[in-house]
């Protein structure tokens, strides 16, 4: 063999050898170099984590009754890819109520959202009677379709939807602040209420399952059989200070109204109810109409999603008097026993104001509360902040703001509820700003009876009104009393703490009590509220409102507390231009006070209760806009029956073409009523109008009403 | 003459047979891990024949009878039989043409009703014997230009038909056949200028034609500038010159664009140019149009065909990247048991090896590849007869094109053409042709001492 050959045969082998070399190379470099990059990549793709979601902790009220419970619901789940195996698809939109076309465009939805593949929701949250209908046909449309358990909240006593919050899925926004505690897109959270405030430790702890998945993200079997699996473990219980039965009550009593009740236990700081009117049925925001309702809600011109007990700012009215009596007490300007004339008016300041309901002379504070004797405590106002102590009225006032501060007023209290406001007590700095350097205490004289600049919530009033019945002292208010296995995240600890900023003598308490205890005598303003064999302390209001500079009727107020002597309930309500205090917010704080402290109503005043909740108090301007938004509504609602007719009667006349619409309608092709449809009874009036008319209006859409 | 018994056994080496059966071990192993469901019994699945790898054992063991009857066969039958098959083989390839059918968008599959028969693939076995049969006749003179030409003809012959059935990959193995030719001879000169004009052509696919125009004619002034002593003393270099340069400006400007827009169907264009990870759209809007339903057709709605190459790589790469140095263990691969890998079992059956014994592990499957390639080459160089060194340099060829190439895709060297690798995926008309070709030259090994012709 020349030397020829054996040279070319070598250079073959060192090809073979070469390429070879560069493969392992190459193989070096992907399976040691960037192993790490592609494991990664692997896990990503073919491991799955499967959140398993554990129960949310219920809410115990303070009779140990479940009063936020859990259920389960079903949604129906759709595999798309496996429609083709079989499926009545007709008897499924009969029974679900849609239309083929529906049906295809939600099918051609789940494909675009999650492939063909991943099980998607069809139908979140069915109710009960589809949920029946289904299951008993399921075995028509499986394997394609299947349904899931969700659980759901439950609201075993319809009632306290404001305290309690809702649930919703979370946003971009809520995940970029704590996508760290471990949310995913989709997951549940509260959004408001206890369910916000509570959420660490009702969630509970996820448990997470690790899966090996395949090409079209099935999971197939337990990675490494489930070596790495947590298990959920389930929320804690909320133990409330809310008495359920009493909370409904004051729903019940406040229905029809715009306005708030909170009741709180002094005791303790248990917030025993807190009512916000309008209220609605916390289940509304559940279920598969849930963002129907919630829009629905959101647009109500009566804001019922706003929890007005810590969100809604008051002039506190004549209740204010109380506190106003103990910082003229506690600063000297009076004692108890200091008499002032009350004759139709306050008339130091010139202008007669402000006015005074009743007459004739008030001997004494107690006698001053009573009878809510306006000039009265202008005088001590006035007096507080024209003091010889301090060097000037700024430095009279800052005095008398520190008190209010002290009374709970002026800051935000810390209840556990999120969203709460702090209501506003006036500072020197402002009446600088407003009056300039020369301001005096006749300028401002309003605040003196609760009116003018000063504004509380309603928890607020309750807690002051608390502090009068123990004689100075508070605790925060609360809806949580204690959490079922502890407080782990130290969210109950302030709550502890007793609040006794300054000391005020009990007997300048007395006086005010005695003043109280009074108003609900005869003689005083509420004393035909009072509740036999209870010795309780109230004060009414009567505040005086505008709305763009246009004075609306008096808001309602009453504040109480029951009984004087160890008291258990502290309570405050506002009606919203409902009149006088003892008008409409008393009766529903009397009632409330009977129902806590006996647990019923005497056979008596049984029939104020219905009295009361069917009264009907909207304010003027918010009828107007629910009947601007009600007309809409029915316009829309008749187009659409209109719009539903026509094509009826084509299908039924065989018509093809579109009628001229301007023309007059063939008058045969139409039945001579309408054909007698389940929502024909609630059709609005607005559909029997002439042709021609309604045609009109509908064009001219929002100038209807 | 010594008994029958001993004559079948004599002179055979049973080193490559060895490495035959390892590899189609290693091969029924991988393809097991790929189908392999904890859920399943194993004992049904194999008795059952629905799974892979049960048909694999089947198709073996018919490979083992074959293998044989080869080892029985008289080496003389391949001499004296191989332009006869090169004619069948050829017929083949034409009658694919008749009755061909389509199988994954290429008319290059006879159905025989209980199988697929792929001429192309065959061939390869008749082209290796044929190419052996000429280069060992007494007559052929391989200095010959004429020789050379015949000999590249012969070789290169079903890749033009495998070409026109659609079927790129197998037609790119027979380029193989250079290795023989090369030992045998054949000058670089082919080689330098062959690899130029693959060059050229695929550049001219690649790159805008005005760039690769200025890189022409830079490469023209750039030679001249290197070449003026020899210009300057041969005017003849210099008409070569002008000559190579206008022949490479025509290819670039006129011949491909010609052959894309006119000859060739918008589809096979596509075909082409995704192999080399280019989207292709035709200037003409009715041909875009109708490639959008040719697409459509193949099942790759709303993806275009470089999406779906570059999803294959992507996995590939990922099984075995995550399968590390020493691998994820038998059966616990997780791209692998997920099915990510489309064609695991055919084309990407390395990446089940990479995933579950990791960088040893394929690096292993590599040097036994390689062991096996030297080995041939050895027992190729020891032959007497030209036609069995031939032969061996041959399989030897095929078998390195066919797992380079399988290699390189899977780790994203080189571009997705179905090739698949040899002796380990599954497929019986690969492993059928594998077991022909290694066997027949065990058997022509055996007869070394003999010059065959």
């Amino acid at each position: 063999m020349s030397d020829f050959y054996s040279v070319r045969s070598r250079i073959i082998q060192i090809i073979f050898a070469a390429t070879f070399l560069v493969i392992i190379l190459q193989l070096f470099n992907l399976q040691v170099l960037s192993s790490t990059k592609y494991t990664l990549m692997a896990t990503d793709q073919a491991i799955y984590r499967k959140v398993i979601y554990p129960s949310r902790g219920l809410i115990i009220d303070r009779k140990k009754k479940v009063i936020l419970d859990n259920t389960t619901l079903f949604d129906l789940t759709v595999v798309p890819g496996q429609l083709k195996q079989g499926c009545d698809t007709i008897l499924l939109c009969q029974i679900l109520n849609i239309s083929v076309d529906e049906f295809k465009k939600r099918i051609i939805n789940n494909i675009v959202k999650n492939g063909r593949y991943q099980p998607s929701v069809f139908e979140a949250l069915l109710d009960e009677k589809t949920y029946a209908r289904l299951s008993e046909k399921m075995t028509r449309f499986q394997p394609a379709f299947d349904l899931v358990e969700r659980p759901v909240r439950k609201y075993p006593f319809e009632a306290a939807a404001h305290v309690f919050g809702y649930l919703a899925e979370v946003d971009p926004k809520f995940l970029e602040k704590y996508g760290a505690e471990g949310y995913r897109q989709g997951d549940y959270a509260g959004m408001t209420g206890l369910e916000r405030s509570y959420e660490k430790v009702l969630m509970g702890q996820r448990g997470i399952q690790y899966w090996n998945r395949d090409n079209k993200n099935r999971p197939t079997q337990p990675y490494q059989g489930g070596k790495f699996d947590t298990a959920a473990i389930a929320g804690s219980n909320l133990y409330s200070s809310l008495d359920i039965n009493l909370q409904a009550l004051g729903e019940q009593l406040m229905a029809n109204k715009i306005g708030s009740v909170v009741a709180i236990d002094p005791q303790t700081g248990g917030i025993l109810a807190m009512v916000s009117a309008p209220s609605y049925s916390p289940t509304l925001l559940t279920g598969n109409q849930r963002r129907k309702h919630f829009s629905e809600l959101y647009t109500d011109p009566r804001l019922p999603l706003y929890n007005r007990a810590i969100t809604g700012e008051y002039s506190p009215g004549s209740t204010f008097k109380t506190l106003q009596a103990i910082v003229g007490m506690q600063e000297g300007v009076i004692t108890q026993n200091s008499g002032y004339p009350c004759r139709g008016g306050y008339y130091e300041c010139g202008t007669g104001k402000p006015k005074c309901h009743g007459a004739g002379h008030s001997p004494n504070l107690a006698a001053a509360i009573a009878v809510s004797c306006n000039s009265y405590f202008a005088n001590v106002y006035r007096k507080l902040l024209e003091q010889n102590k301090y060097p000037n009225v700024d430095s009279a006032l800052a005095v008398w703001d520190q008190y209010m501060y002290n009374f709970g007023l002026g800051h935000r209290l810390g209840v556990d509820l999120p969203s709460e406001r702090g209501g506003y007590i006036p500072t020197p700095k402002r009446y600088q700003k407003v009056f300039g350097p020369r301001w005096h205490a006749c300028n401002t004289i309003s605040n003196s009876i609760g009116q003018g600049e000063v504004n509380s919530t309603v928890l607020q009033l309750t807690n002051a009104i608390a502090m009068i019945a123990n004689k100075g002292w508070y605790y925060t208010p609360h809806l949580v009393d204690s959490i079922e296995g502890g407080d782990q995240f130290e969210l109950l600890a302030k709550y502890r703490q007793r609040i006794e900023p300054v000391h005020i003598p009990d007997s300048m308490f007395e006086a005010v009590h005695e003043g109280m205890a009074r108003v609900m005598k005869p003689g005083g303003t509420a004393w035909r509220l009072a509740i036999e064999g209870v010795d309780m302390c109230g004060k009414t209001g009567t505040v005086e409102n505008y709305y763009k500079g246009k004075k609306q009727k008096d808001h309602s107020f009453f504040a109480a507390f029951a009984p004087r002597d160890n008291p258990k309930i502290a309570i405050a309500c506002i009606v919203e231009n409902g009149g006088f205090g003892a008008t409409i917010a008393a009766p529903i704080v009397s009632l409330m006070v009977e129902q806590y402290l006996h647990d019923s109503i005497s056979a008596k005043r049984q029939e104020w209760i219905s009295r009361y909740s069917s009264q009907r108090i909207l304010p003027a301007r918010i009828a107007d806009e629910i009947r601007k938004r009600d007309s809409l509504r029915q316009m829309k609602q008749a187009a659409q029956i209109e719009a539903e007719l026509v094509r009826q009667t084509k299908a039924e006349t065989g018509i093809e073409e579109e009628p001229d619409t301007n023309a007059t309608r063939p008058a045969p092709a139409r039945p001579a009523a309408p054909a007698p449809r389940p929502d024909s009874t609630e059709m609005p009036l607005g559909y029997y109008l002439p042709q021609d008319e309604r045609r009109r209006k509908t064009d001219n859409g929002p100038h209807y009403s | 003459m010594r008994p029958q018994n001993q004559i079948i056994s004599k002179g055979i080496s049973w080193w490559l047979p060895l490495f035959y059966l390892l590899l189609v071990s290693i091969g029924i192993v991988a393809i097991f891990s790929v189908e392999y469901r904890p859920e399943a019994t194993l004992l049904q699945t194999i008795t059952g024949l629905k799974t892979n790898y049960s048909k694999q054992l089947l198709f073996l063991a018919i490979c083992l009878v074959l293998a044989t009857l080869i080892l029985l066969t008289d080496s003389k039958f391949f001499t004296a039989t191989s332009n006869l098959f090169y004619a069948f083989g050829i017929v083949l390839l034409l009658a694919t043409f008749v009755v061909g059918k389509e199988i994954n968008g290429s008319h290059s599959w006879i159905p025989l009703g209980f199988m697929n028969l792929q001429p192309a693939e065959t061939c390869k076995i008749f082209v290796a014997l044929a190419l052996a049969k000429y280069l060992s006749r007494m007559e052929t003179d391989f200095r010959k230009w004429q020789t050379h030409a015949i000999a590249i003809g012969l070789s290169l012959a079903p890749a033009a038909f495998s070409i026109l059935q659609n079927e790129t990959g197998l037609a790119l193995v027979y380029f193989a056949f250079f290795l023989p030719l090369y030992r045998e001879g054949l000058p670089p000169a082919y080689l330098i200028v062959g690899a130029s004009a693959a060059v050229l052509v695929v550049a001219a696919v690649l790159i805008e034609p005005n760039t690769l125009f200025f890189i022409l004619t830079g490469l023209a002034v750039l030679s001249f500038l290197l070449l003026r002593r020899r210009i300057r003393r041969n005017k003849n270099v210099l008409l070569i010159l002008v000559g190579a340069y206008l022949l490479s400006v025509g290819v670039q400007r006129f011949a491909v664009p010609f052959l894309f827009e006119k000859i060739m169907q918008p589809y096979q264009v596509e075909r082409i140019m995704s192999m080399f990870g280019k989207d292709y759209v035709p200037k003409d809007a009715k041909a875009a149009e109708a490639l959008m339903r040719e697409k459509a057709k193949m099942g790759k709605i709303g993806k275009d065909g470089k999406k779906e190459e570059n999803y294959n790589v992507k996995q590939s790469k990922i099984a075995l990247g995550s399968g590390g140095l020493a691998g994820k263990g038998f059966l616990k691969g997780a791209v692998t048991q997920g099915e990510f890998v489309p064609a695991q079992h055919t084309d990407f059956i390395f990446t089940a090896l990479g995933e579950s014994f990791g960088f040893w592990g394929s690096t292993l499957v590599c040097l036994i590849y390689l062991g096996m390639l030297m080995l041939i080459l050895g027992m190729a160089e020891r032959q007497r007869s030209t036609f069995s060194r031939v032969y061996g340099y041959s399989v030897a060829a095929i078998i390195f094109f066919h797992v380079v190439v399988n290699i390189c895709m899977t780790i994203g060297m080189a571009p997705v053409i179905g090739i698949p690798l040899p002796l380990i995926s599954y497929g019986g008309s690969s492993l059928l042709t594998f077991t022909v070709l290694i066997f027949i030259f065990v058997r022509l090994d055996a007869d070394r001492q003999v010059v065959l012709r």
